[in-house]
């Protein structure tokens, strides 16, 4: 689950991090209001929007006089942002975070994510503040310093010495204090918070020394939300896709994508694997439907109007190895749907595994109108005929 | 011969008296695994489908003399279940559970540090040696005995993989779903060293996704020891970066985990890599067929 940068700089401000004065508006005429409360200029209008690139699509603008403040935010709220992780209709802005500017001396970038091949928290800490750090990566690794976290004893102020010191030997001990704060910190409200990412960039060193969070991301890890009741509280809805919300609330995994080949499949790895095969039969999959391992006939039933109420598919490929899903579940999941939506599009039908012969037999019996393959390669040929 | 788990595997499930651990142990034993004990915190008097169930792992072990763990406990428990298992001396554990936090796995993996054990998932399938046993939950009659062995990241997809072994006629020594979880008990790597040195395993299919760099890594082992033939698959070509796809550590982010590098870094390693998934079969037969 993503946070806003203004719930995660709650949270930062509740942890002892220092964080820019600033106001949340939701409508433009508060802006004025929200710029006599905080110091400038400069003020600092940010786009609460939960995909990265905001700021090279505009969502980020810096003012000096207060009238610019209330026309900036008048051009940002209610509209869509066309950030190039935000999808091809762009994410509506409904919030703004309207800050004071800050005197920046020096910029740095911090964060915190588990690393997989060590099984650890893991800091990362640059002194290429404010750059996406993905870049920073690519062109000059060696300015990117990692200390992992032995979870017995967890963060060591030896930690932040080998991070501060690398740096800058010559570093003031004010500064160096700051910055190790920072960094304890940052660990402490990862583990408090379950996140899977706590990121600041850049973390600033103010012309008086002192050290600000100018940005903050945070990302929870989905599977500890059941012990993170609070930050449920934080869940923004609005930054969801429709159908990706339904199926959120069915408890199925469903990602919309950009093709016109609806597929319903069950398990993940499966799943991603029968995208795949549509792509290189020459089309292109509408979305990821991973139906589950488990999965019951109210859940099929569900998973498969999700994929009718897409307009944009024009084919729809069920693709199942019955495992514990039984063929026969998914069978007469697939006929309730039909029952209450017309399908108007193609449907093929693969089906494998447990009770596959009642699963085909279900089906076949019914006025469902369908084509069977046999296998994943005439799945994928017949699902290319379809849009050729 | 096989790897992890063969005739002597005495499996204890913990959880055995949650719906799926009940559905899965009646399965285990139609297959012919050998389940001797079951675990349920506060329901230690009873039997589910005539395995005696115990309070603790430790009395499952003391009484039935359990080796093997197969743990079914719902994701908040999950943790404590399987340093539990280890703290009893299992030698196998098999996590099924999915949804465990990661923070618990970090604590969990570094418990089992340094220990003589193995871990198995979580969020796996779980392990078959045709024949012999199935600890985990795949569909066993599409698995055949033979010279191959099979490991993944996922579920079905790993059941369509041996589906395509066996129909092309190849039997599996033993096949291990490692899990789709970003920390998970055992590697790539760990299984292919176990499978280099068993006389039995002629040639390995390993199965892949987008996330982490876990076959990259493989990929440098394997181009430096290992000296039988291996097919790979990779799903995940047309995932958009940034989203999860479904399993917890199945996530393109910071421009890492792309299914192109996983597929490029197997190639460059002399791996041949079925991009297809319907191919894998045939892909199978050609190098195999060649040897």
């Amino acid at each position: 689950m993503k946070l806003h940068e203004y719930q995660a700089k709650g949270i930062f401000e509740k942890s002892g991090i220092s964080i820019p004065n600033g106001q949340l508006i939701t409508e433009a005429n508060q802006a004025s209001e929200a710029v006599q409360s905080i110091n400038g200029p400069p003020w600092v209008i940010k786009a609460q929007i939960h995909a990265g690139g905001r700021g090279k699509a505009g969502g980020v603008k810096v003012e000096n006089d207060p009238a610019k403040v209330v026309t900036a935010a008048e051009s940002i709220l209610g509209k869509p942002l066309m950030t190039k992780q935000a999808g091809p209709d762009g994410a509506v802005v409904h919030q703004l975070l309207i800050e004071e500017g800050i005197d920046i001396e020096r910029e740095f970038y911090l964060s915190m994510v588990i690393d997989r091949a060590t099984a650890s928290p893991t800091m990362i800490f640059s002194q290429a503040g404010g750059m996406e750090i993905e870049e920073v990566a690519a062109t000059s690794p060696e300015l990117i310093l990692k200390e992992h976290v032995d979870p017995a004893v967890g963060w060591m102020p030896f930690q932040a010495r080998n991070f501060i010191y690398k740096l800058d030997p010559a570093l003031s001990p004010d500064t160096a204090r700051g910055l190790m704060s920072v960094m304890a910190s940052v660990y402490k409200l990862f583990l408090a918070n379950d996140c899977s990412l706590v990121e600041i960039n850049p973390l600033v060193i103010t012309g008086e020394g002192r050290v600000v969070a100018v940005d903050a991301k945070i990302t929870i890890d989905d599977n500890a939300l059941f012990r993170q009741k609070e930050l449920l509280e934080l869940d923004d809805p609005r930054e969801k896709d429709p159908l990706e919300l339904m199926a959120e609330n069915y408890n199925l995994n469903y990602i919309r994508l950009d093709g016109n080949i609806g597929a319903m499949v069950n398990g993940a790895g499966l799943a991603m694997a029968t995208m795949d095969v549509i792509k290189l039969a020459g089309a292109e999959p509408a979305n990821f439907l991973d139906v589950g391992g488990g999965a019951s006939e109210e859940m099929i039933m569900r998973g498969f109007e999700i994929i009718l109420k897409d307009s944009r598919v024009k084919a729809i490929l069920i693709n199942i190895f019955g495992g514990i899903l039984r063929c026969d579940v998914l069978a007469r999941g697939v006929l309730a749907a039909a029952k209450k939506t017309s399908i108007s599009v193609p449907l093929i039908v693969r089906l494998e595994g447990t009770n596959v012969e009642e699963g085909r037999a279900i089906l076949k019996d019914s006025d469902l109108e369908f084509l069977v393959a046999k296998d994943l390669a005439e799945a994928a040929e017949l699902v290319a005929k379809q849009v050729s | 011969m096989s790897i992890l788990v063969d005739e002597n595997t005495r499996v204890v499930v913990q959880g055995i008296t949650g719906r799926e651990g009940t559905f899965h142990t009646k399965q285990k034993l139609d297959y012919g695994t050998t389940v001797t004990a079951g675990v349920t915190p506060g329901k230690g008097v009873q039997k589910i489908e005539g395995v005696p169930v115990f309070n603790t792992v430790q009395e499952a072990v003391e009484k039935e003399g359990v080796n093997t763990s197969c743990i079914f406990v719902p994701p908040p428990f999950a943790g404590d279940a399987v340093i539990d298992a280890a703290s009893g001396g299992l030698g196998v554990i098999v996590c099924i559970t999915e949804g465990i936090p990661v923070l618990d796995m970090v604590k969990v993996a570094r418990f089992l540090e340094g220990k003589n054990l193995v871990l198995i998932g979580p969020n796996c399938p779980g392990i078959i040696s045709p024949d012999k046993t199935k600890v985990g939950i795949m569909p066993g009659p599409i698995h055949r005995p033979g010279d191959m062995a099979v490991i993944s990241r996922s579920g079905t997809l790993t059941y369509e993989v041996v589906d395509q072994l066996t129909r092309a006629g190849f039997g599996q020594s033993t096949c291990i779903g490692i899990g789709g979880d970003p920390i998970v008990g055992t590697t790539f790597i760990d299984l292919l060293k176990r499978f280099k040195v068993d006389p039995e395993t002629r040639g390995v299919v390993l199965i892949g996704e987008i996330g982490g760099t876990a076959e990259e890594e493989a990929a440098e082992y394997i181009e430096r020891e290992f000296d039988k033939p291996v097919i790979a698959f990779i799903a995940g070509q047309t995932a958009p970066p940034g989203r999860r796809m479904g399993h917890a550590g199945a996530i393109i982010s910071g421009g890492q985990g792309k299914a192109e590098d996983k597929i490029k870094a197997l190639q460059a390693a002399g791996i041949t890599v079925a991009v297809n998934l319907s191919t894998l079969g045939n892909t199978a037969l050609d190098v195999m067929g060649k040897i």
